[in-house]
């Protein structure tokens, strides 16, 4: 208890331009070892996707947020809640799809891509793409299996940076053999 | 404002990614810890140059280190060095009582042998930043009882 009290009280902010400069580092170094972007792209969503899994533990104890009821409310709390907490800032949804399974995000400014440009002979990568398996990650925890990827990239010269987020199916929880 | 759970988690993906080229061959420890260290470099390098766009130019090297042991590690790791120590012949030990990213994992013994990666990031910032102050260093780390840390400063005079 008294560690739970502790942390609360603790401030959860931090240096953005630590995190900024971190990840920058990082996409460097898979620049290095990868030869293509693609690779690159690939092992950036991989690893988005393992601090999906973990992020969204640490999001549903601090959020207290509920279970949600239809994808329109899930994309609210991921925008709302979920991208304010984390990187402080609020993206816009919009862009539904008539069958309301797919939805845009769109960030007007995305501080992963402070002080970033692109140079010429990485055209094919996305550089934020740790974000896409992030929310591909922390969703498949919640039984919602989902495909996500950058439509829209301010680095590659579009006006606004936007996330398609496509609902696949609920992952129907299976439980192992001879468990209840 | 990003959040810090967020940066753990990166940092955790890091030490992952440097680990993980390990067993696919490539040689032992001293790489990764090399390959972290490189990347905390560049960190170092970024953050000092924003962190000193409003100070006054550094009286000596001893100011320098005081401002990494105070201003740099409040601005990163939110506390100040709680001892810094010097035999004034280019050997720094700075001492955190509590090390941020230590915290996590520093219940017990069972992961004291797992520490050094968490701290080669660090250490590899560290020298990033006194790089561009001019100060050319090796830095290094050791952990006796988590989550407390040291680490050491050897000043290479050019």
């Amino acid at each position: 208890m008294s560690r739970q009290a502790s942390r609360a009280s603790e401030s959860k902010k931090m240096n953005s331009e630590l995190f900024t400069l971190t990840y920058g580092a990082l996409v460097t170094q898979l620049c290095k070892d990868y030869e293509n972007d693609e690779e690159v792209n690939k092992q950036l969503d991989k690893m988005g996707y393992n601090i999906g899994v973990r992020l969204i533990e640490d999001f549903l104890a601090r959020s207290s947020v509920g279970r949600c009821h239809d994808f329109r409310e899930t994309a609210d709390v991921i925008a709302k809640v979920a991208f304010k907490m984390y990187l402080g800032i609020t993206p816009s949804v919009t862009n539904w799809s008539p069958a309301g399974d797919e939805f845009s995000l769109i960030l007007e400014s995305n501080p992963l891509v402070d002080f970033v440009e692109l140079p010429d002979n990485h055209s094919g990568l996305v550089y934020s793409n740790l974000l896409c398996g992030v929310l591909r990650g922390a969703l498949e925890m919640v039984q919602m299996a989902v495909d996500v990827k950058f439509a829209q990239d301010t680095l590659r010269g579009d006006n606004v940076t936007e996330i398609r987020m496509k609902f696949i199916k609920r992952i129907e929880e299976n439980l192992p053999a001879g468990e209840e | 404002m990003a959040d810090e759970a967020l940066f753990h988690f990166l940092h955790n993906e890091l030490i992952h990614y440097a680990y993980k080229s390990a067993e696919q061959g490539e040689v032992e420890n001293g790489r990764c810890i090399t390959r972290l260290e490189n990347m905390g470099f560049r960190v170092g390098q970024g953050l000092i140059e924003r962190f000193t766009k409003d100070t006054a130019r550094f009286k000596d090297e001893l100011d320098v280190m005081k401002f990494i042991c105070k201003d740099f590690w409040t601005s990163v790791f939110k506390k100040q060095i709680d001892n810094l120590r010097t035999n004034h012949q280019g050997i720094y030990v700075l001492q955190d009582n509590k090390f941020r990213l230590l915290t996590q994992m520093s219940a017990g013994k069972q992961y004291l042998e797992h520490a050094p990666r968490y701290l080669a990031f660090t250490c590899g910032m560290v020298r990033g930043g006194l790089s561009n102050l001019g100060v050319k260093s090796i830095v290094t780390a050791e952990v006796s009882v988590m989550p407390a840390c040291k680490f050491q400063v050897m000043i290479q005079k050019m």
